[in-house]
């Protein structure tokens, strides 16, 4: 047991000392990191409740004012402080992508398992499932199963729909390459042989197979959150969100619907939507760091020859 | 694996697609809470509990769902009858052919555009590998893919209203509303800008990035080193033996991005009040009107199925190694 947290811990010093140096990563984590601070700490970073209405010395609603009336980012149609909002979204929206990503994370590895170390007919079983997924355009399913599952008396909130929803049509991409690695480690030695002293599938499943595939399944699940919380986004953006809780893409949805574009409230269809990128782009490019650290790629190609060899004798003097 | 058999299994797996999505279809709509008459004949139309019941006989209602309404289900599927929308008062598959076009307009522009242009920038930036049109072209992919369509589309319609005065909804203007399409050209044009470059700037992105790792891929193949050492120049390998094997993935890609495109097609068509289908199925989901939901999902999903399959069969025409094999 101390062994394997050695090991571990020295895998991962390794891991930080390439990391550290891969500014793409670097810039991804922090824009992820940051992000769920805001979420965690919103309550100490909002002046103001996200529901509270802002009033004028008169005591009307101020309605969308400029940033230039009412700091940080002005007001929205209702009066609302939209970075007060836009803080609280923050938490909406990490949490049904985080969550709906674990979903799919959970639901392809062991579907990608199952296929890849039992093979025969479960993986011919999950491979038509994916490929039949993979058809069907996903908007339009996930619109008409998220109408549905509200319409139909479930006593479940909107937002779990949702996670539900996503989660469990995005895990297919996770099935397919967590099956393709599983298909390659299960032929190797260390198999081969914990199966000759009558290890159990249990056995070499958890101590042999899960822990070689465990940090491809973690740079994927960073790249699924991406898709997850752009799709909620999407959803919600499509009035599908929880309005009582409103995440980035529901602001949008407020700010199209009650005009804020032809009212030039600038301020309340940009943050929300800089926000969202924000996050996607600091999951996708630390998820595509991960992947390439962690399962490394073609490095060159033919053409740029020369530049290289040049490069390799400038290196040793 | 022969050609026959490899479309042969895309055919069956279609087939079988196709049928997972008449079956969802079907049962998310028995599933439904209240009485299905309604479904027919419209939630807020009021008549007698006699006339309901001769409905209800009318249409099989009274009849268990399995198989009696199944099939007849199946049976005015199958005959173009997708029933009749809660909201608008006519038959589904009527509205659907209506906007079919306009959508069809749109997605082809911004396809075609984004192709064009994908192919170019993505070969551009794979050869000159990580120089600063490389670097640039990436950034561009990557912010591309991580922005919300809708997002995109708010965007480019408050800017291209307020700097270019372009119009900001609708496929025409409102004194052009109902007269042919082809006699009110400019118009047309005007109102097609911004959706369509939304859609270019967001599809351009994928088609550049898989040219571009499609091209890298070709590029350190033995054959590229083969035809250099020939002595052709960097344009005589990139154009003759580059390119064209390259181009393969993008026609498997243009297949995978077709229910992609539909998605972008909702987001679109809604920012920018644009008279198509995915407008439709917006209105639909507002409306909760879900004869009209169903059929819009049914026609997407289906038209989205066949066309990868013939994506794939163009795909064993192209790839010569398909009928090697």
């Amino acid at each position: 047991m101390r062994d394997s947290w050695l090991l571990f811990k020295r895998s991962l010093s390794d891991f930080w000392k390439t990391f550290r140096r891969n500014r793409m990563g670097l810039i991804g984590a922090t824009l992820v990191i940051s992000a769920v601070f805001v979420a965690l700490f919103a309550p100490l970073l909002t002046p103001y409740a996200p529901a509270l209405v802002i009033r004028d010395e008169a005591g009307r609603g101020l309605t969308y004012a400029p940033p230039t009336v009412h700091a940080p980012l002005g007001t929205d149609d209702a009066g609302h402080d939209v970075w007060s909002q836009l803080v609280y979204g923050a938490r909406v929206s990490l949490m049904v992508g985080f969550l709906a990503g674990f979903i799919a994370m959970f639901v392809g590895s062991f579907f990608g398992i199952l296929a890849g170390y039992f093979g025969g007919w479960v993986d011919t079983l999950l491979m038509r499932i994916t490929d039949v997924l993979l058809v069907i355009p996903d908007l339009p399913l996930m619109l008409v199963l998220v109408a549905t599952l509200r319409q139909m008396d479930l006593k479940i909130s909107p937002l779990t729909v949702l996670i539900l929803v996503i989660g469990l049509l995005y895990w297919t991409s996770t099935a397919r390459l967590v099956r393709s690695q599983v298909l390659s480690i299960k032929e190797r030695q260390f198999v081969a042989r914990a199966r000759a002293i009558g290890a159990g599938h249990v056995h070499i499943i958890r101590k042999h197979i899960i822990p070689q595939i465990m940090p491809l399944i973690v740079a994927n699940t960073v790249l699924i959150l991406s898709t997850a919380i752009l799709i909620e986004s999407g959803l919600a953006f499509l009035g599908l969100g929880d309005p009582t809780q409103p995440s980035w893409g529901t602001m949008l949805n407020f700010a199209f619907d009650r005009n804020a574009i032809s009212n030039g409230a600038w301020w309340f269809y940009l943050p929300p939507g800089l926000a969202i990128v924000w996050v996607s782009l600091g999951c996708v490019l630390l998820g595509n760091v991960l992947e390439e650290m962690l399962n490394p790629r073609l490095n060159g190609h033919h053409l740029e020859g020369e530049a290289k060899i040049v490069e390799m004798r400038a290196n040793h003097g | 694996m022969s050609r026959q058999d490899y479309l042969l299994r895309k055919f069956l797996l279609s087939l079988v697609t196709i049928f997972v999505v008449v079956i969802v279809n079907f049962l998310l709509f028995r599933i439904l809470p209240g009485d299905p008459v309604r479904a027919v004949i419209g939630r807020n139309v009021r008549i007698s509990a006699e006339v309901q019941q001769s409905l209800r006989e009318q249409f099989g209602l009274d009849k268990p769902v399995f198989p009696d309404q199944f099939f007849s289900t199946m049976g005015q599927w199958a005959t173009g009858n997708l029933g009749v929308s809660w909201s608008l008062r006519k038959p589904v598959a009527e509205i659907l052919i209506s906007k079919l076009w306009n959508t069809l307009l749109l997605i082809g522009l911004g396809q075609i555009l984004s192709i064009l242009l994908g192919i170019i920038l993505g070969l551009l930036a794979g050869w000159k590998r990580k120089t600063s049109f490389d670097v640039g072209a990436l950034t561009f992919s990557l912010v591309a893919w991580a922005m919300p369509t809708f997002w995109l589309g708010i965007i480019l319609l408050a800017a291209g209203s307020s700097w270019l005065g372009l119009p900001t909804g609708g496929i025409v203007s409102p004194q052009n509303v109902g007269k042919p399409l082809y006699t009110v050209l400019p118009d047309l044009a005007a109102h097609l800008v911004l959706p369509t470059l939304t859609l270019t700037i967001l599809y351009l992105g994928e088609y550049m990035l898989i040219m571009r790792s499609s091209i890298l891929e070709v590029l350190s193949e033995d054959y590229i080193l083969t035809a250099k050492a020939k002595g052709l120049t960097q344009w005589q390998v990139l154009w003759r033996h580059g390119l064209k094997n390259a181009m393969l993935p993008i026609v498997t890609m243009i297949a995978l991005n077709l229910g992609f495109t539909v998605s972008g097609a909702i987001y679109i068509e809604t920012v920018f009040s644009y008279d198509g289908l995915g407008k439709l199925f917006q209105t639909a989901l507002t409306k909760q009107d879900y004869p009209l939901l169903q059929g819009a999902f049914l026609l997407l999903a289906v038209s989205v199925i066949v066309a990868n399959m013939l994506a794939d069969v163009l795909y064993t025409y192209l790839d010569p190694r398909v009928k090697a094999n």
